[in-house]
């Protein structure tokens, strides 16, 4: 089947679509520039330019949904932004309804929480600062998401990357958030590394980065091509999302203010993966092994976001695990492929609300807790945060998928698409695996929301007055509620249409191992046994300490052993490595320019005594290099090489 | 007797070159006859306007394509357009020399042979002006370096490889702090210098007996039919590779590059950072893309080899550096490495994006250097990586500056920095070597962990009690950096007009 992909230019109103990014950028700029002239009402800046965006993104994407159908996207070249040879690369943007719909998440959702953020960082001395970051995240998010070509998105990628990379460690003073800091760029440069090589082999082979350009040259590729750029695509997308087996720096990124925790960590940056593949859906649709180990990284994840949820204390790193299993989820949709695209994206976008809002639920309890963050230390909150307990409520209730809230709406389905895999063992084992993980989610989730809210107050600070947060955070939340409780519904099927110019029509569906009914009723008997064992466990509250487990408790406390993993296959010779070179680069040439003073004798030590910098050691590593390119070339010439 | 042939010669191709080692006699003389209040100024002027008058003779000539006195020196596109980024970046060099206020009297030390500790060099050390000589020195490291990337024969290049080498020598040890470094770097950088042109000057002689001249186009023909043992061909080219390998600082012949860095004053560092990288790689490029071309597929892997180490060397070294002078000389060794990589496409678009590389690292490395040399204590610049600890909160403008500087190092997107390594790596994956591109990717990733470091530690970091007082930057270091700012910015967001013009010049005259 060859189907070509073309993008309408931009006309009228949406030629403007650049203010987008520029709004938020300028005023990231006065914020960071004007210093603490701006102090005084740099956060409202802040505030307003995301609303404006917002707003803007409204009036762009009712001004998309009045054009036709067929011809839905206005791509909108800036200019020529750099030409190798061949290839030529715009600054170019493109909206189309992929990036609508993630225009107006991160603009909509990130207003809200801009607003939170006044409150939350009120008496934070470096608050000005603080939105001047955050501000220059969304923008770069949004370049991410507006670009019209790979090397755009690279932009935004590597942009959102710092911005986050500047906001983990923005309470410097702990040096829990600097190495989290530095933990979340390292993991992200390994994604980021798989991304950037990806793209010039799009340029070796395809000569163009132009999305377009690209996926219409695809059926000229190899699969072996085809199948590496996929991969490195996957790599990429996995560092930013915290898929596995580059997870380990999303839930310790919690260590950055709550807010950042809800816009970077929950709603928008770590989707960016899923965006990167929904976007690149003819690379991964045009071989199945890729879909193959897209599901299987989406399953993975999934499952062990769960089971390390379920053994954590700490209300955010819960919360962060979740959101790990929440977009292997995800992951698992967008492999799936087909229908499953659409799916995918609409969990985001519900996603986007219900963790935005439980983050900043989260949030809201540690300001009335003294930032105490362990939930064995919460409990009976809901008589004295009524608004937080409640819109946190609709947080979970989302989450764990119980009708009509918008989970049920877009995970069900998602696992579903799972169980209608063609082959029937991946059918089993990845249904039973979303299916599984459904159950696990209800479980930890529904351990969370008791212990923080429900069963006897177990707090251990003296004086503590928890009291409810400030109309300016509770707004927010409000909002994010009904969104939750309303997005699944108004999106099923809306946004599904809405796709279909981005990922083809919807095939009739091959039935799978089980009846859609079958499905359905199967999560909600997983979803109310996982949420009711967790209640009756748990509503009479828990010790305050961990308490010896088992086996699996433990290894799930410990991130199932992939940080020690990964401590001991990456970090550990990384460092050795630095420190062999530095040693050679020191003493090692020393070393032997000594052993062969002392070899030659004592004549030849008498020598080694005269001179005394260490110039020449410079000149032994000089000769032996030369000897090695000299030998090199002359062992070529006469056929030893090559 | 057979009569001598005077070769032609095209004085208007070669005025460039004329122009500034007229100047730098001219500096010679001055010294002498002018009284010393007066000097720094006309110095620095005569040195400037030298600069200036050889950049109108460059744009002037452009376009031109011819060898003149008798095969000795091309004038071309690549030339031409190397010998313009040189005398830009020298100029603007020579700002950061001519500095007088950041320091009274300037990076210089006033009399170099006086023995550093006696009562004597206490006296000059409180504050006597800086010599002069620096002017001319520098006038005549130019113009050898212009000479070096128009060399048309091995000889005339290594005689121009001298002409440039021995008055930076002199210039390392010219610091007025630290001194005794700064005499040690001159002497490293001296003796390893020579050490390197012997190779240089070996496989001079080995090709000559190979191709039976040394004229470039002589060799080429030589290579593609030999009629001598190949041998001779390789252990030439390895040889004078080495020479020209060392001068870019490349893996395994890098070693001087930091103590020298270190050692040298800031100003001069930056100079040879910026020119000496321009100067090698123009001379590099020449050699490869003109002489030995027919024999690529054999030096490929080998140097490929090379490049690969000095990423690496240089990336994962620059990740333990306390120093930021080692640091950031670490970082050119790994930058070398990416020229390299361009170098190393072997077609139109590797000359062309090595030599828009060149441009942008030596515009950011300029205003890197110029930086360092603006915070500082009572002993000198304060260069050990814990005394920037916090210097954000007292310096934001300096601090925002060098931040997007090392962003620039970092190749984030919208500096130079990515829009150069994007050009390198585009041109390597169209000549075949996508290998080095993945290395290159994956060095420049790591690399990107010691800038941040850095980021983070001026902004995020509580200031100690040690972090220094930032100077105000005089006029001419205020110039630099903002050149360095702008040129880094600008060709990040826009940099095709360039690279356009490094495109209609990437055509060598054989």
């Amino acid at each position: 089947m060859e189907q070509t992909v073309e993008f309408a230019p931009a006309t009228g109103v949406l030629s403007l679509i650049w203010l987008l990014v520029a709004i938020p950028l300028a005023s990231a700029a006065v914020l960071l520039l004007l210093g603490r002239r701006a102090d005084k009402w740099g956060h409202w800046l802040g505030v307003l330019s995301v609303a404006a965006s917002f707003v803007l993104g409204l009036v762009f994407f009712a001004n998309l949904a009045g054009l036709e159908s067929g011809s839905r996207s206005a791509e909108l070249s800036l200019w020529e932004f750099i030409a190798v040879g061949k290839l030529q690369v715009d600054f170019g943007l493109l909206f189309d309804p992929l990036s609508g719909v993630f225009v107006l998440l991160i603009t909509g959702v990130g207003s809200l929480i801009h607003l939170y953020a006044v409150g939350y960082m009120e008496h934070d001395p470096g608050r000005r600062r603080f939105f001047g970051y955050f501000n220059l995240f969304v923008a770069a998010m949004l370049l991410l998401v507006l670009g019209n070509n790979y090397v755009m998105l690279y932009f935004g990628w590597e942009g959102v990357g710092l911005a986050s990379y500047l906001l983990i460690s923005f309470w410097y003073t702990r040096p829990s958030a600097a190495t989290a800091g530095k933990k979340a760029f390292l993991m992200n440069r390994v994604g980021d590394a798989g991304l950037a090589i990806g793209i010039f082999i799009m340029f070796a082979t395809l000569g163009t980065t132009d999305y377009g350009a690209v996926f219409n040259g695809l059926s000229g590729l190899s699969a072996t091509t085809v199948l590496v750029l996929g991969l490195l695509l996957l790599i990429g997308a996995c560092g930013k999302s915290g898929q596995f087996p580059l997870q380990a720096w999303l839930p310790d990124a919690m260590e950055g203010p709550t807010p950042v925790s809800a816009l970077i960590h929950a709603a928008t940056m770590v989707t960016a993966g899923v965006y990167l593949i929904a976007r690149s859906n003819p690379v991964y649709t045009a071989n199945e092994t890729l879909q193959l180990v897209t599901v299987a990284v989406g399953a993975i994840t999934l499952l062990m976001g769960c089971i390390i949820g379920a053994a954590k204390d700490d209300i955010k790193r819960v919360l962060a695990w979740s959101t790990v299993s929440q977009i292997g989820y995800m992951f698992l949709g967008v492999g799936l492929g087909g229908g499953a695209y659409a799916l995918a994206i609409i969990h985001l976008l519900a996603h986007g609300f219900f963790k935005a809002n439980m983050f900043l639920g989260a949030g809201s309890v540690m300001h009335g807790m003294h930032d105490q963050v362990d939930i064995r230390r919460f409990g009976a909150l809901s008589k004295h945060m009524k608004i937080t307990w409640l819109t946190f409520a609709t947080g979970w209730l989302a989450i764990i998928g119980i009708p009509p809230l918008s989970g049920y709406f877009s995970k069900e389905p998602i696992i579903a698409a799972a169980f209608e895999r063609e082959v029937a063992w991946e059918a089993w084992v990845f249904g039973l695996a979303a299916l599984l993980g459904a159950g696990l989610t209800a479980f930890y989730m529904t351990r969370l929301f008791v212990l923080t809210f429900h069963g006897p107050a177990r707090w251990t600070e003296d004086n503590q007055h928890p009291h409810e947060s400030p109309l300016i955070m509770t707004i927010p939340l409000i909002l994010l509620a009904i969104g939750s409780v309303a997005a699944g519904w108004l999106m099923s099927t809306s946004v599904a249409d809405w796709l279909t110019p981005v990922f083809g029509a919807e095939q009739a569906e091959p039935h799978g191992v089980l009846s859609h009914t079958m499905i359905t009723i199967l999560s909600l008997v997983v979803t109310v046994i996982g949420a009711g064992l967790a209640w009756s466990l748990f509503r009479r509250g828990t010790a305050l300490e961990p308490q010896p487990a088992g086996v699996v408790v433990t290894a799930a406390r410990r991130n199932l052993y992939t940080d020690a993993f990964n401590e001991a296959v990456f970090e550990r010779p990384g460092i050795y490595l630095t420190r062999a070179l530095v040693f050679l680069d020191n003493k090692g040439v020393d070393g032997v320019v000594n052993g062969i003073a002392a070899a030659v004798g004592g004549g030849s030590g008498r020598l080694r005594r005269l001179q005394t910098g260490f110039v020449r050691s410079y000149a032994l590593s000089m000769l032996t290099g030369a000897m090695l390119v000299v030998g090199a070339f002359i062992a070529i010439q006469l056929g030893w090489l090559v | 007797m057979e009569q001598l042939e005077l070769p032609s010669i095209d004085y208007a191709a070669l005025l460039p070159m004329l122009i500034l080692f007229g100047a730098a006699c001219v500096g010679v003389i001055l010294e002498i006859v002018v009284p010393r209040k007066v000097r720094n100024g006309i110095q620095l002027g005569l040195s400037l306007l030298a600069v200036v008058a050889a950049l109108v003779a460059v744009v002037v000539e452009r376009g031109t394509r011819t060898i003149t006195i008798g095969g000795a020196v091309a004038v071309d596109g690549p030339t031409l357009f190397l010998q313009g980024s040189i005398l830009v970046l020298g100029g603007v060099s020579l700002l950061l020399i001519g500095e007088r206020t950041v320091e009274k009297g300037g990076a210089f030390v006033s009399q170099a042979a006086i023995t550093v500790g006696s009562k004597k060099d206490m006296e000059q050390a409180s504050g006597q002006p800086g010599s002069t000589e620096v002017y001319p020195l520098t006038t005549f490291a130019l113009g050898g370096m212009l000479l070096f990337v128009a060399a048309n024969d091995l000889l005339t290049m290594f005689v121009a490889l001298e002409v440039f080498s021995l008055p930076l020598y002199l210039l390392c040890a010219l610091a007025r702090r630290r001194r005794l470094l700064s005499q040690e770097a001159a002497l490293k950088y001296f003796l390893l210098g020579s050490y390197a042109s012997a190779f240089f000057l070996f496989g001079v002689a080995f090709i000559y007996g190979f191709a039976g001249g040394i004229q470039l186009d002589k060799v080429h023909a030589a290579v593609a039919n030999p009629t001598q043992s190949q041998v001779l061909l390789y252990a030439g080219f390895g040889l004078l590779a080495i020479g020209l390998l060392f001068k870019a600082a490349l893996a395994p012949f890098h070693v001087w590059t930091p103590d020298v860095y270190q050692g040298a004053p800031t100003p001069v560092t930056a100079f040879m950072a910026a020119c000496t990288k321009v100067a090698a790689f123009g001379a590099l490029l020449r050699v490869l893309y003109v002489a030995f071309e027919g024999v690529r597929w054999d030096f490929q892997p080998v140097l490929g080899t090379i490049a690969v180490l000095t990423m690496f060397v240089g990336a994962v070294l620059a990740v333990t550096q306390t120093d930021l002078k080692r640091l950031l000389a670490y970082s050119s060794i790994a930058n070398a490495g990416y020229l390299m990589v361009g170098v190393l496409a072997l077609n139109d678009e590797g000359l062309s994006s090595t030599m828009f590389y060149l441009v942008a690292y030596g515009f950011s490395v300029l205003a890197a250097f110029a930086i360092l040399s603006l915070v500082r204590d009572a002993d000198g610049e304060a260069t050990h990586l814990s005394r920037w600890a916090g210097i954000g909160r007292k310096s934001p403008l300096l601090a925002a500056t060098f931040t997007f500087v090392l962003l620039a190092f970092a190749g984030i997107p919208l500096t130079s920095g990515f829009t150069s390594k994007f050009a390198v790596f585009g041109a390597a994956v169209e000549g075949g070597q996508t290998w080095l591109v993945i290395f290159g990717v994956i060095t420049s990733m790591l690399l990107a962990f010691p800038y941040l470091r850095v980021v983070v530690l001026m902004w995020l970091s509580e200031p100690g009690e040690s972090t220094p007082a930032v100077s105000i930057p005089g006029f001419l270091t205020s110039a630099v950096l903002g050149i360095g700012v702008l040129v880094t910015l600008g060709l990040g967001v826009a940099p095709s007009p360039l690279i356009d013009l490094t495109r209609q010049a990437a055509d060598f005259v054989r």
